[in-house]
């Protein structure tokens, strides 16, 4: 989105964040950071799956150019930063679509803040993400 | 409104993403066999609904990431002349990814065909 009403002032360190960065921030954060993960292993990907068109011998070299353990550990990187990202991905789908996070109340002192009605939906998002990286951790590497 | 659609575009994609990413991993591992295997890969290469998932998914995914990676780039409040340069490099980037990518499926339908016998 422009950011012609709230425009990053920050430069390079609006990227982590600002001063007194909450918790959702840092999901915010973690967010993009697994998303541009993501996307490099998915540009990755095209190219090394693309030697299936041109035959055996290039599938079987494509493939033994990215085995290994190092390859391995990455793999189960990418299943977790997918895991997070996309459990994140459908909390903010949740919040940027007005569900999950209560009613519009009056500012009324003490106030209720909106983010403090979110948490739990942020605690939750961990949990899930936590208990898939795990899961998939158990199937990758002792399950095999 | 321009952004406005493109947002739009980038959350409706991340529901064909979900559906789509779900299909194409149940077509590579329930299909039977080792998935990376030749023998495997050769049976995927003749479907015409993996290629056809594969090519929206595709498509689906860079525009998805790659709206992405511009809003963090652009993020950074570029100038109008670096704003335009980023959206041509993305563009065409992207463009440049998906016709590779969708040339590598429909060429692997005849590669299928040719070793699958």
């Amino acid at each position: 989105m422009t950011a012609r009403t709230h425009p990053n002032r920050l430069g390079l360190r609006g990227w982590i964040g600002g001063r007194n960065a909450g918790f959702e921030r840092w999901l915010y954060l973690l967010h993009r950071i697994s998303g541009l993960g993501l996307l490099a292993y998915f540009v990755m990907h095209i190219f090394v799956t693309s030697a299936r068109a041109l035959g055996p011998e290039s599938w079987v070299q494509a493939m033994a150019a990215v085995s290994g353990p190092v390859f391995e550990i990455g793999e189960y990187l990418v299943f977790a930063a997918f895991a997070f990202h996309a459990v994140n991905g459908i909390r903010l789908h949740f919040v940027e679509l007005g569900f999950l996070i209560g009613r519009p109340i009056e500012p009324i002192y003490p106030y209720a803040t909106s983010v403090g009605r979110q948490r739990w939906l942020s605690m939750t998002v961990l949990a899930v993400a936590f208990v898939i990286v795990v899961f998939g951790g158990y199937s990758f590497f002792i399950a095999g | 409104m321009r952004e406005r659609s493109l947002w739009t575009l980038s959350i409706a994609s991340t529901g064909v993403i979900v559906v789509l990413l779900g299909v194409h991993m149940t077509l590579m591992h329930l299909m039977g066999g080792e998935p990376l295997e030749w023998g495997s890969v050769v049976q995927r290469m003749r479907s015409v609904l993996f290629a056809t998932t594969y090519v929206l998914l595709l498509g689906a995914a860079l525009y998805h990431g790659l709206y992405g990676f511009r809003n963090i780039l652009l993020e950074l409040n570029p100038g109008a002349t670096l704003r335009r340069a980023t959206n041509a490099v993305l563009l065409a980037g992207g463009l440049g990814l998906f016709v590779f990518g969708t040339w590598a499926a429909v060429a692997s339908l005849g590669t299928g065909a040719t070793f699958g016998g």
